[in-house]
This record gives C-alpha cells, sequence and structure tokens, in this order.
C-alpha cells in the first residue's frame, strides 16, 4: 500500500470514530464518567480492517487530536481534561487494542474473515481496552479491582454488539472492496 | 474547526503553551502522591480561582464536565460506605484538581499553538518516516472526514427512507462501509496526482505554471 494510502486511510478511520462519538444515534450517556459510546466500535475496526501499525497509527492520531483540544470524544468532550479523568486508562488502552486486534487479524489470515474480525475485535477491542481501563480505574479513582471491573461489566452488552457490527462490517468490505481489508492486502 | 478554546486576553492565555504544558505535567506528578484532605481541597480552590482566568464563558463550559461530577460523587458515597470517605474526600479532590487545571490549559490555548509547542516532541517521528508535514496533512483530513462521514450516513438513511418509509437502522452499515472506503480511495487518488503527501514542497515555490527545470 501506498504511503500517501496509508495517510489518507488512517486519518479515514480516525475520522470514523470522531464521527461515532457524534452520532446521537449511539450516543447514550451511561451513569456518567465512562459513557457507552459507539467510538469503540471505531477502535475494534481500525485494528480490524487496517493491521496492527496503521491501526493503532489511527486511533493515536484521533487521541491527539482530542488532546489538543478538539471536542471529538463523545458528548463533546475534549482537551487535556480527559486524560486527567477517571476513564483515562481506557483511553490509553484503545491504541493498544487496535493493535493487538490488527496482529491477530493478520496472524489468522487463512480464517475466514468473519470469524477472525469477530474474535480479534473480541480480544482487542474488550480484551485488551479493559486491561487498561480497569487498572485505571483502580489507580485513578482509588477502587479495587474488584469494583472497578463489576462497573465496567455494564459495558460487557454493548461491546458485544460492537464486536459483532465489526465482523459483519469486516465480511462485506472483504467481499465488495477486497483491497481495503488492509490488514490482510 | 470547532475547538474548545476560549477565546481571550487574560494573564492566562497569555503564558505559550510550552510551559503551560509542562507545568501541568509537573503539577500531575507533585499532586499524585498527596494524601491529605487540606492540600487536596487547597489544590481545588487554587484551581477553581485559577479558572477564573477564562471568565464566566469558562465556568458555563463546564457544564460539559457533567458526566464526571456523577461519576465522582457516586465514587464519594462509594467510598463513604466503605469506610474510607476521607481516601475518597482526597481522590475526589484530585481528579477534581487535575480536570480542572488541563481543561484551563485546553481552555487558553488555541490548537495551533498546542501543535507548536509539541513540536519539538514530534520531530523524533521523522526517524520513521512520519513527517510533521505528514501530522499536519493527517490532521487536516481527519477535521474534513469527519463531516463528510456524517453526511454520507445521513444522506444513504434519507435515500432508504425515501424508498421504503422506514427507518435504517443498521442494515446500511456495509453500504457506508464500502462508500467511506471509496471515498478514502478517490481522496488518495486524487493526493497522488497531486504528488503525494511530499509533493506540497514543490507546489509552494510553483512560479507562474512553468514546469521546473
Amino acid at each position: 500500500m501506498s504511503n500517501d494510502r496509508t495517510l489518507v486511510y488512517v486519518s479515514l478511520y480516525a475520522a470514523l470514530i470522531a464521527a461515532l462519538g457524534l452520532f446521537p444515534l449511539f450516543h447514550i450517556p451511561f451513569l456518567g464518567g465512562v459513557p457507552i459510546t459507539a467510538q469503540t466500535l471505531g477502535v475494534m475496526l481500525a485494528g480490524v480492517m487496517l493491521g496492527p501499525m496503521r491501526g493503532a497509527f489511527a486511533v493515536v492520531l484521533f487521541l491527539f487530536l482530542v488532546a489538543i483540544g478538539a471536542p471529538l470524544l463523545a458528548g463533546g468532550r475534549g482537551g487535556l481534561g480527559v486524560f486527567a479523568g477517571p476513564s483515562a486508562g481506557f483511553l490509553i488502552g484503545w491504541p493498544v487494542g487496535a493493535f493487538v486486534a490488527g496482529a491477530l487479524m493478520r496472524g489468522m489470515r487463512r480464517r475466514s474473515v468473519i470469524v477472525s474480525a469477530a474474535i480479534s475485535a473480541a480480544i482487542g477491542g474488550i480484551g485488551v481496552v479493559y486491561l487498561f481501563g480497569i487498572p485505571g480505574l483502580v489507580v485513578l479513582a482509588d477502587l479495587s479491582f474488584g469494583q472497578a471491573a463489576l462497573g465496567s461489566l455494564v459495558y460487557i452488552p454493548g461491546d458485544l454488539i460492537k464486536v459483532a457490527l465489526t465482523a459483519v462490517i469486516a465480511e462485506s468490505v472483504a467481499r465488495g472492496l477486497p483491497g481495503a481489508l488492509v490488514s490482510r492486502a | 474547526m470547532i475547538s474548545a478554546y476560549i477565546p481571550g486576553e487574560s494573564w492566562f492565555h497569555r503564558i505559550s503553551a510550552g510551559p503551560k504544558l509542562l507545568g501541568l505535567c509537573a503539577l500531575t506528578v507533585l499532586l499524585f502522591p498527596v494524601d491529605k484532605p487540606g492540600i487536596a481541597a487547597l489544590a481545588f480552590s487554587v484551581a477553581l480561582v485559577l479558572f477564573s482566568a477564562v471568565g464566566w464563558e469558562g465556568y458555563r463550559r463546564l457544564m460539559a464536565l457533567r458526566p464526571v461530577v456523577y461519576l465522582l460523587v457516586f465514587l464519594l458515597i462509594f467510598h463513604a460506605l466503605t469506610g474510607t470517605f476521607v481516601s475518597g474526600l482526597v481522590t475526589v479532590f484530585r481528579l477534581f484538581t487535575m480536570i480542572l487545571l488541563a481543561t484551563l490549559v485546553t481552555f487558553t490555548t488555541r490548537m495551533e499553538d498546542m501543535l507548536d509547542a509539541l513540536n519539538p516532541v514530534l520531530t523524533p517521528l521523522n526517524f520513521i518516516g512520519i513527517s510533521s508535514r505528514r501530522i499536519a496533512l493527517a490532521i487536516a483530513l481527519v477535521i474534513r472526514f469527519t463531516p463528510v462521514l456524517i453526511g454520507l450516513a445521513e444522506e444513504l438513511g434519507a435515500a432508504y427512507r425515501a424508498r421504503t418509509g422506514k427507518r435504517a437502522g443498521p442494515r446500511l452499515t456495509a453500504p457506508f462501509a464500502v462508500l467511506a472506503l471509496r471515498t478514502a480511495d478517490h481522496v488518495s487518488e486524487a493526493l497522488a496526482a497531486r504528488g503525494g503527501a511530499d509533493g506540497f514542497e514543490d507546489t509552494a515555490e510553483f512560479d507562474g505554471g512553468l514546469p521546473k527545470k
């Protein structure tokens, strides 16, 4: 893939994460703090579709824009404040999650797209993200590990829907526009 | 571009972005080991007073932090119930202080200035082939792509409603994905046709339309 196409694709997925945060349809703030957002769908897609490095770059680019003051996180939040909040661990987990999802997708290149996309999105987009998010809650919100893990369970059903969507999207792109499934190309 | 920046002339606006960012980092490190409620409360009051630099607009915009406030109140109740009220109080004050200060820096610093201040941090990326020009172009693309993607989704949804009279729901996900990726391909072709991301140097020195020797 050419350098320019990489640049455009990375930007496209960063913009997708931003757009998913602005969709009123998906934006259901829950109990405050860590809102249920569709944005992790963008994180899963970036990893699964772009592969490890490019996927992680897309997420880093998005977070960089947020950090310098673009209010692109769900609910119009942005700026350095979000990285000081209790859910900062989840945000830090996003690029790592995208990386792991991309690496798994690449590693399972012999398996069917829909199955490997679902597995990659679940491990990278749920497993890895919570691996960072829950310790983040423990450190920043001074909760015990069990409490933080229990509180995070609320978001699992939504995350499973996102995994399913990621798998379906990856499969339809693999059929309709195979060159765009960069992680396999 | 929509930005959290609040224009103003206050003394805090005048401090340049670099020192503000460094100060924020230093304060975060200093504040973290605090475990006395008095000190944490003092830090919080100082942050609130500093916040007056952005005036009423700043306090009004703090309403966007409401969800965080709910969570912190919940956290405090939780600590109170488990008998660790004091440590909960310290945590809540500390988090509030850090969020306030970080938000203050964001409110009083232009995005361009923030980027300039971060330039020395970004320069090492040159070694792995990511020039600051590429970063700038990527940021511009994200800012442009975001409304384009929302527009694409709305257009698809409207067309579906016109055809069927029903709401589309998730069934438009696949056409949306393909459409968005096609758009990206067109953009990268257009970029390549103009000499690519690194081709802008020549364009800037373009003189009178004559090809360079």
